[in-house]
């Protein structure tokens, strides 16, 4: 797979991006209406850091997700349709209802799952990646995790382990400034979390998670380091979260004009569209027909969300095992 | 052909037959080999008490030595086994469960299920459990009913070298997650093995042995401490009859109902602590099920509500015995 950034490249890039924004925008929205049961957190700000990771990964490469794992679905190709009537609690959800927002996977994707426990997808991706590596089919692992996870022991045991089976895995820490209300400021000791690197023997970058490029150009060099056998990388990503912590929180924690200034000034899609358009190849007229088109699939999906059946009372007992 | 060998032998052959069998069988833990990275020589233990011994030079390259990091590789052999190995993780003794939980009850037991059933986890957790090392509180507990309560697991409990080497069998081609648990005390009981690969099916109890009197339903090393009580309870004229689960996820119910149906009366012996034990699971179920049968009221043999205790004197107390199972069995033989 080219890591070169040609024209096609860029559009998907743009398309995935916008795709997680507009989905996860509707979902604030639609949340608000008392539709979607359960609880809901928003990637929407944090867009770059999905799509410049996993625009370097393969169908078969696995990664794990968060708790805030829409982004992380859809930029590995997971169907937002299924994963809206997922969010709805549809039979026709990606995982029929029976996982949700915190839950979604799909692993003919390569997507291990959104996981409910901070700091849960660290020892599986070491996991998938010591089977890669016994089977020697160069595919890697990437375990996303965020600021909260970085103190959990999970990811500090995965992180040594990863080095010392030499994984080919690569460890994303997007850092958005705050596990639930605490910021990452008080609750990481030290002063980033890439800093933790030298301490599990391996390499450790920070990069702006609201610039594309950036994420991209790191999460290449650590793809193509893991893929050619030279073990872990731990990305920082220094990113922030448009939404709170889940939906319906009052983020009193945050400083007044916090937000709106990350949309005016750091914004992702609006970096992205300034650099793309300016560079001449590409117009504002194109990203505007992918916005159009992207609209027009997450209406779409929440249509069909709200339209979709519910599980019924058989589904209750099945899918805990294969035999029993 | 059947010789004897000894349970930890069984448990060793069956890795060994199923790692020569079926190349994604790979074994993890600490210590399984031993020796990695250290001066002197490779496969130094072959696990704590050598259980896993010698496979390190037979199957090069699938017995990994781990760090002591029991949430890392315990998670890391089920994200492996979400990406096509059959691993096989030993968690040294079961009471180190305290530190990978969340990987085994949230993680490999809810995938299934939660991913609406499209993932598969073929990991098996081999773990040591149980009293008489004079191992004390953090190394002697049995724990197995908290696995058996978790939706996803399944739980394998053999009381012999056969069931050990069949079980495992099962254990490692099977596509669920189970929780394999080794009775350390047992490592050192013979029994007739057959040298050819079998495995014994899950959720099908033994009749260890027959009788119309009582029903004794006993798991792992009490089974053996059963067999002694009825052993001389017969001489009283009392026939016992003991069932072995030898699974309690999926657990056996109709063979433990049938017993108690024909005899009316039930002695659970468990090594466990007594609250939320298999012990009390197994007589909720018969006073649902089989009330109409029960001419007595069901006795429970267990450990007491304390923590396992390391003096000699204190832990020959703790563990249940032939003794206490007689007496048991006499107490609810008298009752109407």
């Amino acid at each position: 797979m080219s890591d070169t950034l040609n024209r096609e490249r860029l559009l998907r890039a743009y398309r995935t991006m916008r795709t997680i924004r507009e989905f996860e925008e509707r979902v604030h929205t639609e949340f608000a209406t008392g539709d979607i049961p359960g609880f809901v957190h928003l990637y929407a700000g944090e867009e770059a850091s999905a799509t410049g990771v996993c625009m370097h990964l393969r169908g078969d490469d696995y990664i794990a997700s968060t708790h805030r794992g829409h982004g992380h679905c859809i930029a590995k190709g997971v169907d937002p349709v299924g994963m809206m009537a997922e969010i709805w609690g549809k039979s026709t959800g990606s995982c029929k209802g029976k996982g949700g927002s915190m839950h979604i996977a799909d692993l003919s994707k390569g997507m291990l799952g959104a996981n409910g426990i901070v700091g849960g997808g660290g020892p599986l991706i070491c996991g998938t990646a010591l089977a890669a590596k016994m089977k020697n089919d160069k595919t890697v692992g990437v375990c996303f995790f965020g600021d909260g996870a970085s103190n959990q022991g999970t990811i500090l045991e995965a992180m040594n382990l990863a080095t010392v089976w030499s994984l080919p895995a690569i460890f994303v820490a997007e850092n958005n400034g705050y596990a639930e209300t605490t910021s990452s400021s008080w609750s990481v000791a030290c002063d980033n979390i890439a800093d933790r690197a030298s301490a599990f023997g391996m390499p450790g970058v920070i990069v702006d998670g609201f610039d594309f490029f950036a994420v991209h150009e790191a999460a290449g060099e650590a793809v193509r380091r893991a893929r050619e056998g030279g073990g872990p990388t731990l990305i920082e990503v220094k990113v922030s979260r448009y939404y709170g912590h889940f939906e319906g929180d009052q983020q009193t924690y945050r400083a007044a004009g916090e937000v709106q200034k990350l949309r005016d000034e750091k914004d992702c899609l609006l970096q992205f569209r300034r650099r793309v358009t300016a560079d001449g190849d590409i117009t504002d007229a194109e990203l505007g027909t992918i916005d159009a088109e992207v609209l027009a699939l997450i209406d779409d999906s929440v249509v069909r969300a709200k339209a979709d059946p519910k599980p019924g009372p058989d589904d209750l007992l099945t899918d805990v095992y294969v035999s029993y | 052909m059947a010789r004897k060998i000894t349970y930890q032998q069984a448990i060793n052959e069956a890795l060994d037959q199923e790692m020569a069998r079926d190349p994604s069988v790979i074994v993890m833990g600490e210590d399984n080999a031993g020796g990695e990275g250290s001066p002197g020589e490779m496969d130094a233990w072959g696990g704590v008490l050598g259980v896993t011994k010698g496979l390190y030079h037979k199957h090069p390259g699938r017995v990994l030595d781990t760090p002591i990091s029991e949430s890392g590789f315990i998670g890391a052999a089920i994200g492996a086994a979400c990406n096509g190995l059959r691993p096989v993780a030993e968690l040294m003794f079961v009471d180190f469960m305290g530190v990978c939980f969340d990987q085994i009850f949230n993680q490999a037991a809810k995938f299934k299920y939660m991913f609406g059933g499209k993932a598969e986890t073929p990991v098996v957790i081999r773990t040591m459990y149980g009293a008489g090392f004079r191992a004390a509180a953090q190394h002697s507990q049995c724990l197995y009913s908290l696995f058996t309560h978790i939706p996803g697991l399944k739980v394998a409990i053999p009381s012999n070298p056969y069931d050990a080497k069949g079980l495992l069998i099962q254990s490692i081609r099977d596509n669920d997650p189970v929780i394999f648990m080794e009775h350390k005390v047992l490592y050192t009981m013979e029994g007739d093995v057959p040298e050819e690969s079998y495995s014994v099916p899950f959720g099908e109890a033994a009749v260890v042995r027959e009788g119309d009197d009582v029903t004794i339903v006993a798991l792992g090393r009490m089974v053996s401490f059963a067999q002694d009580a009825a052993q001389a309870l017969q001489k009283n004229g009392i026939h016992c009859e003991i069932i072995d689960p030898r699974t309690t996820s999926p657990l056996d119910e109709d063979t433990i109902l049938e017993s108690v149906e024909k005899t009316g009366r039930l002695v659970v012996v468990d090594e466990s602590n007594p609250r939320c034990s298999m012990a009390s699971d197994i007589a909720g179920l018969v006073a649902q099920k089989a009330f109409g049968a029960l001419k007595a009221p069901i006795e429970q043999v267990t450990a007491p509500h304390v923590p396992p205790p390391f003096s000699d004197a204190l832990e020959d107390l703790y563990i249940p015995n032939a003794a206490k199972i007689e007496s048991a069995v006499s107490k609810i033989r008298e009752y109407g």
